[in-house]
């Protein structure tokens, strides 16, 4: 089965999730591309959108359409060459409406499971859940006679624990997007050693029309992004717990934010990370991660009496960010819950107190927003890390000793071969979390 | 024979600010003022200034395509929505793409030379935003012959002038005129600086030849054009008065604070067919010549000119098509400066349509305002010094790809 073969029949199951639903738009999207190719003419592509929410699945499909036409917006000069042919198609309005028509027919919506026994290719994005990830799996090569492949968009846990408990042969890899998938560029591919090598090879081709960057990630829970975003948020956490023995606990959340925000310059601060990722995910994925690493105890009781208070973070259905350990106003920070309280204070309480005491990072470091567009961030990023451990305050010994916790975390990465090189871990940190320079670095040395 | 038979003015002109990007004002995603409110505006602001709707004898809107970007025709409807005193007065439209400003001028002289009319009020408006520019390409398309849309480019018209500019490469090289190019640009964002209703004005980029060397990038653009080559997308109105000696007087205007017409050249090239040489502006070049012979006057007799610059390679063409330049020495002429405000021919005084934006059909009735506003030292910080050896005012407002093509030679009233 080649390429093209491989792709007539697709399934994505958790079709309509935040995952799910950017791989179901770039699978069709690539779909549309190949069936325009004048070797393709008469061939067939389908991508089978699985999801349990009949509900989710209608507001999937005005989601893929919308996403389709800015695709087809961004690279309208391509499709009239690929449309040169069609005389009936001679404005842009016309060659746009008519490549949105050909992504939506290459999707069927549907809540029935047993689509995904006719797939050759199957996607698997439904919650981060083992028992249930093995137990839809299973049901689906028992049924599916065509040998399929097993794409799994998990981000932590072992493939090689998928591929014996749902019994998959080997026709199993972890091919884990970022979220959005339809933006960011970065895919992590775990393989184990039974892997097929035709579906890696398969992969990268995949990834390569996607104009996706992979990087290789060995068989460790969380791989390469979970192991570093996990064990640099319960840095974190430990900080604060660490800090509000001498100040209130929102006043340190609202330090060890603007630390590793502002002072480490990075596009957002931890705790605002977690809180895009969900506290409940975060949870989830600790308690994923941690019976498959011996040596470290990989858990919040923060993030559980979170939890139970019913504070999870995550993102509203049209995007905006719920609030988590932070309250949101127009997406920017603007209040830090307090769990004795059970509500909100305002940051503008005790802002200019926690200021205070970590001080102002140093004029040459100028935030991430304007650093990754400096042609030479580098020298930038240098010389302001370098006045940063000039400073005798909280706010630089905090965002010091952070920096170097979070190269401690990466270079672990690399010695229980969790990744390959440095430069890997590097890239995952570039691509996957937007950061402005790797986690392996000589900044903070 | 254009030179007119009885003397024609023009004064009161009047522009909104020109809304797009740029502009600090500017929102894609929020609501914006519509076409009616720029036709009120601007009108609006003629009217204060002839004394009231009832020295208005008739209306003309210029516009190219309100019908697509805003599904709205019957423009001269909108005329007595102006003021009541217009209802019940004549009014009309007139179309010739992106010459519709100075098509709308030209009617008005017409009517005012007819002796139809002692005041006309003119206006040229077009709002744009109303779609992305993706689509806007396919509305502004409109301007070239449809059959050959389907082989055009997504982006026609920037394709077009691209394709001119590939050509005067090949011909005459590319660095420098590539530079020539970036050196327009900064002019046009230097005078848009000044100008406070440019869309231009806001713009604090400080090396703006480096940022307008940026490779263009055929993949999702030009092969030969980036952005900083085009003229702006924008939403404007702008409102000028036409008028006869007794229009004039009629209004309580002074000659000193009006600009008389001296002439003007009017041409037109088949719209179905190519242009012979891709590094001429062969209309463009006939208008400026008729405008100028008409008015018994050579170019060293401008003081200024506010040329239609939609694409930075158009800009050069016209130095060439007016004569500044021999054929192919235009770009050395704009990159040694010779057209920045204090060189030997400034043009494009407010930013032009690159700086201070280009409302496709409302241009030409903009640029007669500039020039009315030099002429009559009402440019503010803009204002460039003139010579009394150097009189007079040219500008040129062309449709489609030097298709259809007004130049008017303006002189201040005496």
């Amino acid at each position: 089965m080649n390429y093209e073969e491989r792709m007539q029949n697709v399934t994505v199951l958790g079709a309509a999730g935040k995952m799910g639903s950017g791989i179901l738009l770039l699978t069709a999207v690539e779909m549309a591309d190949l069936g325009l190719q004048p070797e393709n003419k008469g061939r067939t592509f389908t991508v089978n959108a699985m999801d349990v929410s009949s509900e989710a699945l209608s507001g999937l499909m005005e989601y893929v359409r919308a996403q389709a036409r800015r695709i087809a917006e961004k690279k309208t000069v391509l499709l009239r060459k690929m449309y040169e042919d069609r005389k009936d198609l001679i404005e842009n309005f016309d060659v746009i409406d008519q490549y949105i028509f050909e992504v939506m027919q290459k999707i069927r919506p549907t809540t029935r499971l047993e689509t995904a026994y006719e797939s050759g290719l199957i996607f698997e994005a439904v919650s981060e859940n083992p028992d249930l990830k093995v137990k839809i799996l299973s049901d689906i090569e028992k049924n599916n006679k065509n040998a399929p492949w097993y794409f799994t968009n998990t981000s932590s846990i072992p493939i090689h624990y998928l591929d014996e408990q749902a019994g998959l042969q080997g026709r199993i890899l972890g091919f884990h997007f970022y979220n959005p998938p339809a933006v960011q560029k970065l895919v992590e591919l775990i393989v184990t050693d039974k892997t097929d090598k035709e579906a890696v090879e398969f992969a990268h081709n995949y990834a390569k029309k996607l104009r996706k960057t992979i990087v290789p990630s060995n068989d460790f829970a969380g791989f390469i992004g979970n192991g570093h975003f996990m064990r640099d948020a319960l840095h974190a956490i430990s900080e604060v717990e660490r800090l509000s023995k001498d100040m209130p606990m929102v006043q340190a959340i609202y330090i060890l934010n603007r630390i590793t925000q502002d002072f480490l310059v990075r596009p957002m601060g931890i705790f605002q990370l977690i809180d895009y990722v969900g506290i409940d995910v975060c949870q989830y994925i600790m308690q994923v991660m941690n019976p498959h690493v011996p040596d470290e105890d990989l858990y919040s009781s923060l993030l559980d009496k979170m939890i139970s208070l019913g504070i999870r973070g995550g993102q509203n259905p049209d995007g905006s960010q719920k609030d988590g350990f932070l309250q949101y106003e127009k997406g920017r920070p603007s209040g830090v819950y307090d769990i004795e309280k059970q509500k909100y204070v305002p940051i503008s309480d005790f802002k200019e107190k926690a200021d205070d005491f970590i001080k102002e990072p140093p004029d040459s470091l100028p935030p991430w927003k304007s650093v990754i567009r400096q042609a030479d961030k580098e020298t930038v990023l240098e010389k302001g890390f370098k006045d940063l451990a000039g400073m005798d305050t909280q706010g630089a010994k905090l965002a010091l000793e952070y920096g170097r916790r979070s190269k401690e975390i990466a270079k672990k990465l690399v010695a229980y071969n969790v990744a390959q090189d440095e430069k890997d871990v590097n890239t995952v940190l570039l691509t996957g979390f937007y950061h402005a320079y790797g986690p392996i670095n000589d900044y903070f040395d | 024979m254009s030179k007119p038979r009885k003397k024609v003015y023009m004064s009161a002109g009047y522009n909104t600010i020109s809304l797009g990007t740029g502009r600090k004002e500017f929102h894609p995603k929020k609501p914006r003022p519509g076409l009616e409110h720029y036709i009120k505006e601007a009108g609006q602001g003629v009217l204060g200034r002839i004394g009231g709707a009832k020295n208005v004898d008739e209306s003309v809107i210029g516009n190219f395509m309100a019908a697509r970007f805003n599904k709205q025709a019957n423009l001269p409807g909108f005329v007595p929505m102006i003021d009541p005193g217009l209802m019940w007065k004549p009014a009309c439209s007139v179309e010739g793409a992106c010459a519709s400003g100075a098509l709308a001028l030209m009617a008005g002289i017409k009517s005012v030379l007819a002796d139809t009319a002692d005041v006309v009020l003119a206006i040229g408006v077009e709002v744009q935003n109303t779609v992305k520019a993706i689509y806007g390409a396919d509305i502004l398309a409109g301007a070239g012959w449809f059959q050959d849309r389907k082989n055009g480019h997504a982006y026609y018209f920037p394709g077009k002038f691209s394709d001119r500019a590939g050509a005067y490469f090949e011909k005459y090289g590319r660095d420098l005129t590539r530079k020539a190019f970036a050196r327009w640009y900064r002019n046009a964002v230097e005078n848009a600086r000044l100008c406070p209703t440019a869309q231009e004005f806001h713009n604090t980029t400080k090396d703006l030849e480096g940022l307008a060397l940026t490779e263009p990038n055929p993949k999702v653009f030009c092969e030969h054009l980036n952005v900083f080559d085009c003229s702006k997308v924008s939403d404007a109105g702008s409102g000028i008065a036409i008028l006869s000696e007794e229009g004039l007087e009629k209004c309580g205007i002074d000659k000193k604070d009006a600009v008389e017409i001296i002439a003007w050249g009017q041409t037109e090239y088949d719209l179905t067919k190519e242009p012979e040489d891709l590094t001429v502006l062969e209309t463009t070049k006939r208008a400026a010549r008729e405008a100028l012979f008409s008015a018994g006057i050579t170019k060293e007799k401008l003081g200024f000119v506010e040329t239609h610059d939609c694409f930075t390679i158009a800009g050069i063409l016209a130095t060439e098509a007016i004569g500044f330049a021999e054929k192919g020495k235009g770009a050395q002429f704009v990159q040694e400066g010779n057209t920045a405000r204090d060189g030997i021919i400034p043009f494009n005084t407010t930013g032009g349509l690159i700086g201070w934006g280009h409302p496709t059909g409302g241009t030409g009735v903009h640029q007669a305002v500039t020039v009315w506003e030099q002429l009559t030292s009402k440019a503010g910080e803009a204002q460039i010094k003139l010579s009394e050896e150097k009189p007079y005012g040219l500008s040129i407002n062309m449709g489609g790809d030097d298709k259809t093509v007004v130049a008017i030679v303006y002189e201040k009233g005496k």
